[in-house]
């Protein structure tokens, strides 16, 4: 039994399909990166992963139990903005978790057991590269450094999946390259899976253990929705080519054209 | 260049906005003296000499029958009111609020209760609340909360609705129960909003205290000016009224600065 299963998997709204019959394996450390047009489901699909939204028709499941109908402390996510809490400074934004894990009732840590969570939440802030920044407020760092806090908030608490929705879309190129060493050292570090997903073709190529592409295999120009998208290309990474790439880049944007059309 | 792109300057702008003060002055300064001229005992428009002594006899001398300083007796007990009915009525609004804005359950039981609420118009019922409370202070606080309560509550509401969507599934990510994304996470994200709502509620909270107080009363700043009004006691009236503006300017301000004190994050863009 694999780790996560997802067996002929469907979801529509109302009369628009969003995925038709998707089908994965996927093994306990993977790190997996969704790629593929704005409106192809790669969203909706970690959506499903989270429990914010659950399957039409066909099987989810973790661990051979089906998804949690909400999101919990096991599967931790990092959103393109908005992920971190304003009114908290950077180690509270990270002592977060621990707390409302030890005080159902109060939330908050003292003492004794508020140093100790520190040591824990003082180690994961310095290996998110923002040890200068301890007591500064969300909206005094950059776009990278919020990024980086809401990293180290998920991955304190140790979360069997980490789902990344578009995590590094909005940051400068270079930016982006620092932020893919980061999540590959603490992915290697945790054995955590994780799912990416991602705009950029060239970042799901070369990041992570394995590429899902998703995208649309029927179309019709009359009615775009009646057609839903798919996994199309399923590979593991570091044995691809640049004809490969090429062809998955001209697919995906064919149906990126048909969707804006 | 276009007037759209023309801005004052520091001393410009303190000038302009001092500007229509000092008009408003000089008007009635002229029209006063002019009517003083004709007649000296001319209660309609009194210059500042009938105005100082008027306060003068209001703040500062025991009043001959009852032997209090009247307009500081008449300050503490509109304040005392004002603090009471914004106390309950903001703390009515946070719990109301906090649950409609992050309870769907909540939300669909009491929302369009507190939306029919809010367009009762509040003076409107104030001979109920007059018949149900009685003539003392309770029915003047209850007209207060009555009259800001639904507003801040839907206000509030909308703000925690108003809060980003993601930040509510990071914090159930992060293992939270209900009671902790309030607590933690809703909460302490509102009261900063929440003070901007009494800001904003002060205005109907002054008119509902002194349509009370001119209704039923025995004492309170609204009292007095419709009691002097029976002698066209302008040289009262008008100082109530610029003590009764600077209170409200007052206590905004005061408000303001606690705002920016207690929540920095909020006052620096963080939100």
């Amino acid at each position: 039994m694999s780790f996560i299963t997802v067996n002929r998997l469907w979801k529509e709204y109302g009369s628009t399909i969003v995925l038709e019959n998707l089908n994965l394996e996927v093994e306990q450390g993977e790190f997996c990166t969704l790629v593929g047009a704005s409106g192809c489901g790669k969203s909706t699909f970690l959506k499903m992963l989270l429990g914010q939204e659950g399957p039409t028709r066909g099987e989810l499941a973790l661990e051979g139990e089906e998804f949690p109908g909400e999101p919990d402390r096991n599967r931790g996510i990092v959103f393109q903005r908005y992920s971190v809490f304003p009114h908290l400074t950077v180690r509270q934004n990270v002592l977060m978790g621990l707390e409302l894990e030890q005080k159902p009732f109060l939330g908050k840590l003292f003492g004794q057991a508020r140093r100790q969570a520190l040591e824990k939440v003082d180690a994961m802030i310095e290996s998110v590269g923002l040890a200068h920044a301890t007591d500064k407020w969300p909206h005094e760092l950059s776009g990278g450094m919020q990024q980086r806090l809401a990293i180290a908030q998920s991955f304190i608490m140790r979360p069997r999946v980490l789902l990344l929705d578009e995590p590094f879309g909005a940051l400068d190129p270079g930016i982006r390259g620092d932020m893919h060493e980061l999540i590959l050292k603490l992915w290697r570090e945790t054995g955590t899976t994780i799912f990416m997903v991602t705009h950029d073709l060239q970042e799901g190529f070369y990041l992570g253990t394995r590429l899902l592409v998703f995208d649309k295999v029927r179309n019709d120009p009359q009615q775009p929705e009646a057609y839903g998208a798919t996994i199309t290309y399923d590979l593991p990474i570091g044995e691809t080519n640049g004809q490969l790439y090429d062809s998955i880049e001209s697919s995906v944007s064919k149906t990126a054209r048909n969707l804006s059309a | 260049m276009r007037l759209i792109n023309r801005h004052p300057g520091g001393a410009v702008a303190l000038l302009l906005g001092l500007a229509p003060f000092l008009v408003l002055i000089l008007i009635y300064g002229a029209a006063s003296q002019q009517r003083l001229a004709e007649n000296p005992n001319d209660k309609l428009l009194p210059g500042l000499e009938q105005m100082t002594s008027a306060v003068n006899r209001m703040a500062f001398q025991e009043d001959r029958r009852s032997g209090d300083y009247l307009m500081w007796q008449d300050t503490k007990a509109s304040l005392q009111r004002l603090g009471i009915g914004m106390g309950i009525a903001a703390s009515l609004a946070l719990v109301v609020g906090l649950l409609n804005g992050i309870l769907p359950l909540a939300r669909a039981g009491l929302a369009p209760l507190v939306s029919t609420l809010s367009m009762i118009p509040p003076l409107a019922i104030l001979p109920i609340l007059f018949i149900v409370f009685g003539l003392g202070e309770l029915s003047k606080v209850m007209l207060i909360v009555i009259g800001t309560a639904p507003i801040m509550m839907r206000d509030v509401a909308q703000r925690v609705r108003e809060l980003p969507q993601e930040q509510l599934i990071k914090i159930q990510t992060l293992g939270a129960n209900t009671w902790q994304v309030i607590t933690r996470m809703a909460l302490p994200q509102v009261l900063p909003r929440l003070i901007d709502a009494v800001r904003l509620s002060l205005g109907p909270a002054w008119l509902f205290l002194i349509a009370a107080e001119a209704i039923a009363s025995e004492e309170g700043l609204g009292y007095r000016i419709f009691l002097v009004r029976r002698y066209l006691a302008m040289d009262v009236i008008i100082p109530y009224v610029i003590w009764i503006t600077l209170l409200a300017i007052v206590i905004d301000q005061l408000l303001r600065l606690t705002n920016r004190r207690l929540f920095p994050w909020y006052n620096a863009g963080g939100h």
